[in-house]
Formats: structure tokens, C-alpha cells, sequence
């Protein structure tokens, strides 16, 4: 749903269009469209991120590092560190699993079978939280055999990971597939024909092929495993210090109302955000250039 | 199976993409409804038509819809925007417009408080107009402006660029004047991928709830989304309450996501590629 590697055009693009009688608008058209543009930008996304850091800097560095370093805080990006290490690696072997078989193959079935891949996207986090308490739950069916063994996994880590798994499941396999399908399978066809293994062709043929779109996926995936709300909120049980992720954490200190140190825990997670787009605008800079490259060697 | 292919590997990758899928997704939302299956008819229809949560559906859906309509215009005039002029700071709004994918919800929902609360950058600025945004219904529209941005920008934005300039031109050699261009010629064009746009924003603000609940105030009959009244019933030990509720959201994504499906089918047909 965060859609696939898109190749931005250049400055000269919309030149183009400028400097063209034909499809250029008259200079009040072009900037009230600008500027409302601009405004709406300015109220929704720019003054949002910026309000994180400057509530969290608000009553100065020492208290935005005191509010980082407190237990509680550090035991939270702990877990949340914990989540994503276990979720992306999870959804990364199961998106190039998914993606070789519905790019590469032709079988019944295949867009119901991405239909069905979407599907977490389209569930309310909440609602995934919910399903893992369901099965997992003191009053479930497998609860009984859980408390039996000692095990706990909702109101623990284990539903915490579970969750995150969820939520993120669509992530690497959505934006394979799509890349995956339009390489089609010559190339690797040639490599087997040529007497390379499967894993031989999948490693140095398809891997170097889709590398830009599987950290593409990667990096999306981490970035809402960090910071899932709903899902993780709904099976955690809110033990501080134990199963408290970032998210939580910035919850729980916010409706104790320390504000400050709500913001100082949010603009790490608001850092992890911008990171993944600089990350996301350097691949789509790749892959553009990669794209002129092919144009202009068949040319 | 038939197949025809040198490629190895199918039946392994098949085989634990299914697997996967049906341990993680499947199986676990297969126990909403086996869950709401206890339930009788009748009160199933009581938890889901009781007052409060009836008042939830109202504000949940209606708000996503107004969400996705003001994303739809904007969104269309920044993609736009973003695509036929140059104007300084457009690499940063560009890469930008994807805030609200990387940014976490809850960090999204403390933000938006902050700005507009009465003591806020722009609540103290519209306040005493007698404009009250964070912890009224308003506040809980602008969190799912906010989830639902990008959507639109980013479905319009590659149609948008792939639109063949000769077109216009032809349009234009013909006599119309840039307006009428503008809407019969290159609005039709865009329209499914605006649909689509506006779809994905509404079914992302339906199940909504990290950066709502924050600014919404969670006024009983008053500022409570769907999702929070799941949250209420778990928290009240009321399993089969909340998993009513939840039957009700999930029938409500399916449907969605059918739909959805099909507005993309449509848009890859108008736009001439197979995706």
C-alpha cells in the first residue's frame, strides 16, 4: 500500500511543461496552486515533525537526554528493537519467498493469493491486536495449554512480536512482486540452462536483480514495526519496564502528562522516520539512475 | 500444476508462502468470526446497534470520508504541484509527503495535540475564533487527514507524470483553452487513479487509531472511534463484545479491499498498463 519504487522526474520535467504554451497555466494559476499547496504541506506534515523536537528540547538537552536514558525508556527501545529484529527478518524470508513463487511461476489462484497478502494492510490495527488475544488469551482455546506450560505470550513479549509480525506482513513481498514479475524469468532461466543451482541463480541472479526494492521493502517494514501503536498496544498489557515498546512508552509518559519527555522518547522514533525517507529518497535516486542507464545504452 | 518452467523452487516457495500466510493472517482472523459465532443473532445485534457504538460507526466513517474527500482536493492540487512546476523546497515536500508512512502513529497523534490544543502553535491561533479542534470530532478529522495524505498524492502523482504531453498539445491545436483541457481531457484521465486514492485514504482512516486517540478527547457519544470502542470492551474483560465490534470492522475492510482491487483493475486499464 506504500506503493512500489517510484521514478520521480527530474527539475526538467516539469519545465517542460512551463515552457510549454500548450500545457502551462497562466503565473496566479501556478502559485495559488503552489501556495495552497504549500500551506496544506506546511499544516499537515512540516509544523507535526517539528513540534516533536521542539517540545522535546523545551526544557533543554539535559532533560531531553535524562528522559532517553531512564530505564524505563531504555528497556522500551529495547523491546522495540527486539520486535523488529524478529519481524522483518521473518517477513523478508517470507516476501522473496512469496514473490518468487507468484513472479516466476504461473499457477490458479495468484491475485487472490495477493489479495490475501494485502490483507493486513487493510486490518485495523486494532483488530490484529485483538486476534492473537483471541487465540492466545487466558480464556481462549490454546490459552489453557499455554498456562499449562508456563508460557505466556499474550500480555508478553511473544504477542508483542506476533503483532508486529502482523502488521508488517505485506511490506517486502508487496513491493517484490511487482519488480519481480516486470524482470520476468529469462535471466534466470539462461543461468540454469547454463548449469547454475537454484540457489546459485537466486543469489547471483535474482537477488543483485531486485536489491534496491527488497531494501525499499525492508526499510518500510522496520519503520512500522518500530513504531506500531494500535496492534502492539492491544496485547501488551502496558507492563513498564517488560513489555512496554517505544510507542507505549511515549503513551504512558504522555498521559502522566510529562510532556516533555513524552516528545524527547517521540522524536527518536520521529529520527527513525526521516531516516527512512533520506534511506527511501536514495533508492528511488538509484533506481532512476539505473532507468536512464537502460535508456540510454538501447538507444 | 502445470509447469512448463526451468526455474526450481515452486513448490518450496509456494509452500511456505501459504504456510505463512495462513498461520500469521489466516487462521488468527478466521478466530474473529469462529469468536462472534458464540454470540446469538440477537446479541450480536445488541452489542453492535448499542448507542455509543452506533454513535462511533457515525463519527469514524464520516469523519474518514470527509478525510478522504479534503485529501482527495489537496492531495490532487500537491501532486500537481509536484509534478508540472518548480518551485524551491520541492525535493524536501516530495520526499516528505511520505511522513505519514515512516512516522509512528502515536508520534503523529501527540504532535497534532500539540499543535492544536488551545495552547498550541495553531490552536491559539484559531481558538479564539471559536474554533476548537483537538478533543472534539474536528480533532479526530485532521489526525485522518493527516494518516491519509499520502494516498492520494501517491496514486495520482505517477499517473499524473505518465500523462503523454502531446495530448495537451492537441487539445489545445484544437482550440480549447487550458481549463477545458484541464477538465475534459486530463481530469478523466486521472480520475480512477483519484478514486483509488480516496478509497485507500477512507479504508486507512476507517481502522485508524494511534494518532487518533490522542487528539480526539474520547468523549463518550461524542469523539469515540470504532476501534477505541474494541479497546473499551477488551479492557472491560468483554471478549465477545469486542470481537462483535471487530466482525463488523473487518466485513467493513473486506468489502474495501474488494473494492479497492477493483478501482485498481480500472485505473490500470484507463492508464493502458497491466500491472
Amino acid at each position: 500500500m506504500a506503493g512500489a519504487i517510484s521514478l520521480h522526474l527530474t527539475q526538467a520535467h516539469a519545465e517542460r511543461y512551463e515552457n510549454n504554451p500548450a500545457t502551462r497555466e497562466s503565473a496566479w494559476v501556478k502559485w495559488t496552486i503552489i501556495g495552497i499547496s504549500l500551506t496544506f504541506f506546511t499544516l499537515f506534515l512540516l509544523l507535526p515533525l517539528i513540534v516533536v523536537f521542539y517540545e522535546g528540547l523545551r526544557k533543554g538537552w539535559d532533560a531531553y537526554v535524562a528522559a532517553l536514558v531512564e530505564p524505563d525508556a531504555l528497556s522500551a527501545v529495547r523491546l522495540t528493537l527486539t520486535a523488529a529484529l524478529i519481524a522483518v527478518p521473518l517477513n523478508l524470508v517470507f516476501g522473496v519467498a512469496a514473490a518468487w513463487a507468484i513472479a516466476k511461476f504461473d499457477f490458479p489462484g495468484k491475485s487472490f493469493l495477493i489479495t490475501l497478502i494485502d490483507l493486513p494492510f487493510s486490518v485495523s490495527p486494532v483488530v490484529a491486536g485483538l486476534i492473537y488475544v483471541l487465540i492466545f488469551g487466558r480464556t481462549s482455546w490454546l490459552g489453557p495449554w499455554f498456562i499449562d506450560h508456563d508460557m505466556k505470550v499474550v500480555f508478553a513479549v511473544p504477542g508483542i512480536v506476533l503483532a508486529t509480525i502482523f502488521v508488517t506482513f505485506p511490506f517486502v513481498a508487496r513491493e517484490l512482486i511487482p519488480l519481480m514479475e516486470a524482470q520476468g524469468k529469462d535471466e534466470e532461466e539462461a543461468s540454469t540452462v547454463l548449469g547454475a543451482s537454484g540457489w546459485q541463480t537466486f543469489w547471483h541472479v535474482t537477488i543483485p536483480n531486485v536489491k534496491w526494492g527488497l531494501l525499499y521493502g525492508v526499510i518500510l517494514c522496520n519503520a512500522r514495526a518500530m513504531g506500531e501503536f494500535g496492534a502492539v498496544s492491544v496485547v501488551s498489557g502496558h507492563i513498564r519496564g517488560e513489555t512496554n515498546t517505544m510507542p507505549l512508552h511515549i503513551e504512558i509518559i504522555y498521559s502522566e502528562y510529562k510532556f516533555a519527555a513524552a516528545f524527547a522518547v517521540a522524536s527518536l522514533l520521529a529520527i527513525l522516520a526521516l531516516l527512512t525517507l533520506v534511506i527511501k529518497s536514495f533508492i528511488e535516486w538509484r533506481a532512476g539512475l539505473a532507468a536512464k542507464e537502460e535508456v540510454e545504452s538501447s538507444a | 500444476m502445470s509447469n512448463r518452467n526451468a526455474l526450481p523452487g515452486f513448490n518450496l516457495s509456494l509452500g511456505y508462502t501459504l504456510t505463512w500466510l495462513s498461520l500469521i493472517v489466516l487462521i488468527p482472523l478466521s478466530a474473529v468470526f469462529i469468536k462472534a459465532a458464540e454470540l446469538s443473532l440477537e446479541q450480536f445485534w445488541v452489542v453492535v446497534t448499542s448507542p455509543r457504538v452506533v454513535a462511533s460507526y457515525k463519527l469514524t466513517f464520516g469523519a474518514s470520508l470527509a478525510a478522504a474527500a479534503i485529501n482527495a482536493v489537496f492531495g490532487l492540487l500537491l501532486a500537481w504541484s509536484l509534478v508540472r512546476y518548480t518551485f524551491p523546497g520541492k525535493k524536501i515536500v516530495d520526499s516528505l509527503v511520505d511522513l505519514p508512512f515512516a512516522l509512528p502513529t502515536a508520534v503523529a497523534g501527540i504532535a497534532l495535540t500539540a499543535l492544536w490544543a488551545g495552547n498550541g502553535w495553531i490552536g491559539s491561533i484559531v481558538e479564539p475564533l471559536g474554533i476548537k479542534v483537538a478533543f472534539t470530532p474536528l480533532g479526530v478529522l485532521l489526525a485522518l487527514v493527516f494518516i491519509g495524505l499520502p494516498f492520494v498524492v501517491r496514486t495520482v502523482q505517477p499517473v499524473l507524470e505518465d500523462l503523454e504531453v502531446e495530448i495537451e498539445e492537441a487539445a489545445s491545436s484544437l482550440g480549447a483553452n487550458r481549463w477545458q483541457t484541464i477538465r475534459q481531457v486530463i481530469f478523466p484521465t486521472l480520475f480512477p487513479a483519484l478514486l483509488t486514492g480516496f478509497a485507500l485514504s477512507f479504508a486507512r482512516a476507517v481502522g485508524e487509531y494511534g494518532s487518533v486517540i490522542f487528539i480526539a478527547g474520547n468523549i463518550p457519544m461524542v469523539s469515540e472511534i470504532t476501534p477505541l470502542m474494541i479497546i473499551s470492551k477488551l479492557e472491560q474483560y468483554d471478549y465477545r463484545g469486542a470481537t462483535a465490534i471487530a466482525t463488523v470492522m473487518l466485513v467493513v475492510s473486506f468489502v474495501l479491499l474488494i473494492a479497492i482491487n477493483s478501482l485498481q483493475a480500472w485505473t490500470a486499464k484507463r492508464t493502458g498498463k497491466s500491472k
